[in-house]
């Protein structure tokens, strides 16, 4: 249980080598020098009355209230605009302090209607805890003069309202939007007694730029911005601390609670992936965890054209098992397998392999990171020698040069880029490489310096030849090299990029990249101080992806820019704990901690804790169980969280890979795209209602704290416990730090995590253990995990897929930022108010060349498949490049995708189609089949449950 | 398993360990990753179809897998 508000230091934290006491209302204390006169008042237990001032946002000084007295010094100066000197001597309350902040506030209450019992901050309101400590008693002024208070609201935005009558113009929600968001979507509109805050040019919230990220209505000290959750239900009563269930940025908020209703989530400040900063997804978009499409019942059917029936927990758990010993007694050990997901907790996803490793005696576990980043564990692991970030997001605070490449943080990883966009208007500098002309290469106070704008397909190509320039042009850092990189390796790749064909000028026929600007950009990097890069999918999903990882991780030893804070290389995880996925051994090959099967002394420690023999051969990756599975040899599957029929590249390959097997077994929230295919279906559990935890890209072990009961009954590792129960190994766990315990028991990197620590610390990064007790920030300070840092050879090698007559354009694919991952939590909220359908985006030559108009119907076709999208015309796309996102089953984004991939790990090349795109006038041929195979599968899930209403009416 | 695609995948791996200047270690590496990665009956597939002439494999690949049993 975590205190509903937390203490307000109304100016952020200062960090100072030098420190100053004062004395204040008779208090000595000591504060960094810098820090406020308000926040050493509070420091020292004294609270200073306070609006406009807040401890995310720098102080503004507009209010008044927090006037102080200075012996020696005259007037009344702000507390929150005042920094804090040795010796001083305040007052915060005196006779004349409180008469100027009651008549402040009488000016404020004089345009403020007097609802308070009526209002839905009641109980949380600062302006009426303001009126409370000035002792305000009348207002002289009456109310009859011009006022604000009949002005409309607005209710645009589908999660908060924006109430006018009730604003006291603070600027702390202008201040937000910038200063923590850095979207700049809010302003204060007129002069005088006509300042209003306004959205954009005068717009609605929902017309405006705004993102809907929260900051705005977090930092509002009154009702004027306030959640549509509150007004509906009042206030919270209790909170429990937890962890965002979407992307890698892993966010921690206080779950607002009222018994085992949420009321709202609010990010917490003292988590440190987030600080206090939330998104829109994050902050309001928890509201499919209650949505009617929930199945909450164990179904069970013979053949996917069956009527699901509803059944008890143990019928279900023992038909899977049955049917999973039945496949295996007539098809071999390996016919089955199991895939985890990212969406899992550690926990889970440790539990499933396990239960495959044990109990099924196979190594056929995968998961949903080997069609994201899978490439950077092998790159990683390849050069520095862990599968893993180097650094924390606090770190980007002291970078001096940013490179993100093929990622889009300010959609993908919004938080993170918050953080960035603040180090950037501080004076950092960007460069940015992708294909298409991402929000963050030039948005409000940010602008990169370079866009490198690749086409897709040729990261291999560009960061070799950024590598090229380096070396060339003796940029490269010799000491860190000599010292701390395996020489012989060094010596052959420098051979080797010093190639006149790896040259900017060589490679610009194949990347698209004018040789002049990478090479202004590779002199940046090298020479501009700390330079971090950060990357995402359009790095890894690739056909080359290990090999960019590869590279990315070259350019950073070639500079010495990993080992401490503001450097490094950084991947943005898509999903919440694709890092803690494969930290817990999902990869067929490896057990937790990044160990190879193979490895003797490893496995051996298992099979001792286990009680079992496990192979010491690597299993099936998920690609490889779709091939398997076509030619007969892999009939049986467990499928924990993940949609592969909606995610995976070739969805028709894909498909008919799952209607090839006997027993398909579906653990999720909803009746997803796979389910569609299952035999089983269990019902998930989602983040709410479980305890765990998840690991966020920057290796950070936060707790996932239960606050409401499993609406299934069970949690999803108790399902786990249960079939593997069923299966005759038998798991004996009643809490899921147990299986924590047991995690780091056999986990190296994992020896010192328990709960308990967890609790106390609020978070961990791992490795954690004797060495580093309480985690390890940066890795790899004074020598890498590996000893030596490995320098690879990264020849580039064209993807298969090349433009031709008949595909003479380049698919890329992504996401956007109120959607996520196949949409399956996102569609069933308020944020379809945002997206409502995947589009194509196209360059507007390339729409002109083929007669396609903004919104038309286009048909996308690939050698892979064919689907239709409505098109829109942009210049964020070059020309010859297309792209669209994949939240929606129904767009078969995944129908055009190919089965190309990483050389090295089978990660698909989700970045790179060669299509065709035409104006069409009907669906494709594969929506038309999929509207009807998904009109059947509904019709066989409602059959279910007029089933069991009959029941229950008999 | 479809062998056309194992192929595919195998001249991946090729393409990648062939540009290590000591062929030696490309070779090793090229084995290596087949038998660290790819499942038992993966291999045994790619194994019978180099048996049979490998066809469309690089002769890299080839080289590697006849040097190195890899299943």
């Amino acid at each position: 249980m975590f205190k509903l508000t937390e203490t307000d230091y109304g100016t952020p934290a200062k960090t100072s080598d030098a420190q100053v006491t004062l004395n204040i209302d008779g208090v000595d204390i000591t504060v960094p020098c810098g820090t406020s006169l308000m926040r050493a008042a509070v420091e020292a237990g004294i609270l200073v009355p306070k609006l406009c001032a807040t401890d995310s946002l720098e102080p503004f000084g507009s209010c008044r209230l927090c006037l102080v007295e200075i012996e020696g010094r005259k007037g009344y100066p702000s507390s929150c605009t005042t920094p804090a000197e040795s010796g001083m001597h305040v007052l915060t309350q005196t006779p004349k302090l409180q008469q100027i902040r009651k008549g402040v506030m009488e000016l404020y209450i004089s345009d403020h209607p007097l609802d308070c019992l009526t209002c839905a901050a009641n109980g949380d309101c600062e302006l009426q805890d303001m009126a409370g400590v000035t002792g305000l008693r009348e207002v002289r002024y009456g109310f009859d003069g011009a006022n604000h208070l009949k002005e409309a609201k607005d209710e645009s935005n589908p999660y908060f309202t924006y109430d006018p009558s009730k604003c006291i113009v603070c600027n702390r929600c202008v201040r937000a939007c910038e200063e923590t968001q850095g979207t700049f979507a809010l302003t204060i509109s007129g002069r005088g007694f006509e300042s209003r805050v306004s959205a954009g040019q005068d717009q609605s919230f929902m017309e405006s730029e705004c993102v809907s990220c929260g900051a705005c209505v977090q930092a509002c000290p009154t009702a004027t911005l306030q959640d549509k959750t509150v007004i509906m239900l009042g206030q919270p009563e209790h909170s429990v601390v937890t962890t965002c269930a979407y992307c890698g940025v892993g966010c921690a908020f206080k779950a607002e609670m009222k018994g085992n209703e949420v009321v709202r989530m609010t990010p917490w400040k003292d988590g440190k992936a987030n600080e206090g900063h939330s998104c829109v997804k994050g902050r309001f978009a928890w509201g499919y965890a209650t949505h009617k499409d929930r199945i909450t019942m164990p179904m069970i059917r013979a053949k996917i054209t069956d009527p699901w029936r509803e059944v008890s927990w143990d019928e279900a758990i023992n038909h899977a098992a049955s049917e999973f010993r039945r496949i295996q007694a007539s098809c071999g050990i390996d016919s089955i397998g199991g895939i985890t997901s990212s969406r899992c907790t550690n926990e889970e996803t440790y539990l499933v392999q396990k239960l495959v490793r044990a109990a099924f005696g196979t190594n056929n576990v995968d998961t949903c990171a080997r069609v994201c980043h899978s490439p950077t564990g092998y790159g990683l692991k390849t050069t520095l020698g862990e599968s893993a970030g180097t650094q924390t997001f606090k770190s980007v605070e002291h970078a001096d040069v940013i490179v993100v490449m093929g990622a889009n943080p300010t959609d993908g990883h919004p938080v993170f880029a918050s953080r960035m966009k603040k180090r950037l208007r501080e004076g950092a500098r960007l460069i940015v490489i992708d294909p298409r002309k991402i929000d963050i290469v030039d948005s409000p106070h940010v602008k990169a310096d370079f866009h490198l704008q690749l086409r897709p397909g040729t990261n291999v190509a560009l960061v070799t030849a950024l590598a090229h320039v380096i070396v060339t042009e003796g940029l490269e850092n010799k000491k860190f090299i000599v010292e701390r990189c395996e020489e012989k390796a060094f010596n052959d790749w420098q051979e080797f990029v010093c190639r006149s064909d790896n040259s900017p000028e060589a490679m610009a026929a194949v990347t698209g990249v004018p040789a002049d600007i990478l090479r202004d950009a590779a002199r940046l990097y090298a020479t501009g101080g700390n330079a971090a890069i950060y990357y995402g999918l359009g790095v890894t999903e690739h056909s080359q992806g290990s090999t960019a990882v590869m590279g990315i991780a070259n350019l950073a030893m070639l500079t010495g820019n990993i080992g401490r804070e503001g450097v490094g290389v950084n991947p943005l995880r898509g999903q919440n704990n694709v890092q803690g996925s494969c930290d817990m051994g999902s990869f067929p090959h490896e057990l937790p901690g990044y160990r190879h099967v193979s490895d003797d002394v490893t496995r051996g420690q298992f099979e001792q804790a286990w009680g079992v023999t496990i192979s010491p051969e690597p299993g099936l990756r998920i690609p490889n169980m779709f091939d398997a599975a076509l030619s007969g040899s892999f009939k049986g599957l467990y499928c924990e969280g993940e949609d592969i029929v909606q995610s995976d590249p070739n969805t028709q390959h894909v498909a008919a890979a799952l209607m090839a097997m006997e027993c398909i077994v579906v653990q999720d929230l909803f009746l997803n795209e796979t389910a569609k295919y299952a035999h089983v279906f269990l019902p998930g559990s989602s983040f709410l209602e479980k305890d765990g935890t998840f690991t966020n890209a920057e290796r950070r072990i936060s707790r996932v704290r239960k606050v409401m009961p499993p609406k299934a009954g069970k949690a999803d590792w108790e399902v786990t416990v249960a079939l593997s129960n069923a299966l005759g190994y038998v798991m004996n766990y009643t809490h899921p730090s147990q299986i924590m315990d047991e995690i780091a028991a056999l986990t190296p990197t994992f020896h010192g995590v328990n709960y308990e620590k967890i609790d106390r610390l609020g978070s961990i990064q791992w490795p954690c253990n004797d060495e580093a007790p309480e985690g390890t920030p940066t890795m790899h300070v004074d020598q890498f995990v590996r000893g030596k840092g490995r320098f690879v050879i990264t020849k580039y090698v064209p993807s298969d897929e090349k433009v031709t007559r008949k595909f003479p354009l380049l698919l890329t694919t992504g996401r956007i930022l109120s959607q996520y991952n196949v949409g399956a939590q996102t569609r069933r909220t308020a944020n379809v108010a945002w997206h409502t359908e995947d589009v194509l985006e196209i360059h507007p030559h390339d729409a002109e060349d083929r007669g396609i108009n903004e919104s038309d119907w286009v048909g996308i076709q690939s050698r892979a498949g064919e689907t239709v999208l409505r098109a829109t015309l942009t210049e964020r796309v070059q020309p010859g490049v297309v792209y669209t996102t994949f939240h929606f089953p129904e767009s078969g984004a995944n129908v055009i995708t190919t089965d190309n991939s990483d050389w090295a790990t089978n990660c698909p090349e989700y970045k790179v189609t060669a299509v065709q795109v035409m104006p069409v006038t009907q669906p494709s041929e594969w929506q038309r089949k999929h509207q009807r195979f998904s009109a059947l599968q509904d019709d066989l899930l409602k059959q279910r449950q007029a089933g069991a209403i009959a029941l229950t009416t008999k | 398993m479809d062998q056309q695609h194992l192929v595919r995948m195998a001249n991946s791996i090729g393409d990648f360990f062939e540009a290590m200047p000591d062929r030696q270690e490309a070779l090793g590496g090229i084995a290596g990753h087949i038998k660290r990665f790819w499942e038992p009956r993966m291999r045994k597939e790619l194994m019978a179809y180099v048996d049979a002439g490998g066809h469309g494999l690089q002769d890299i690949v080839r080289e590697a897998i006849a040097g190195d049993r890899i299943a």
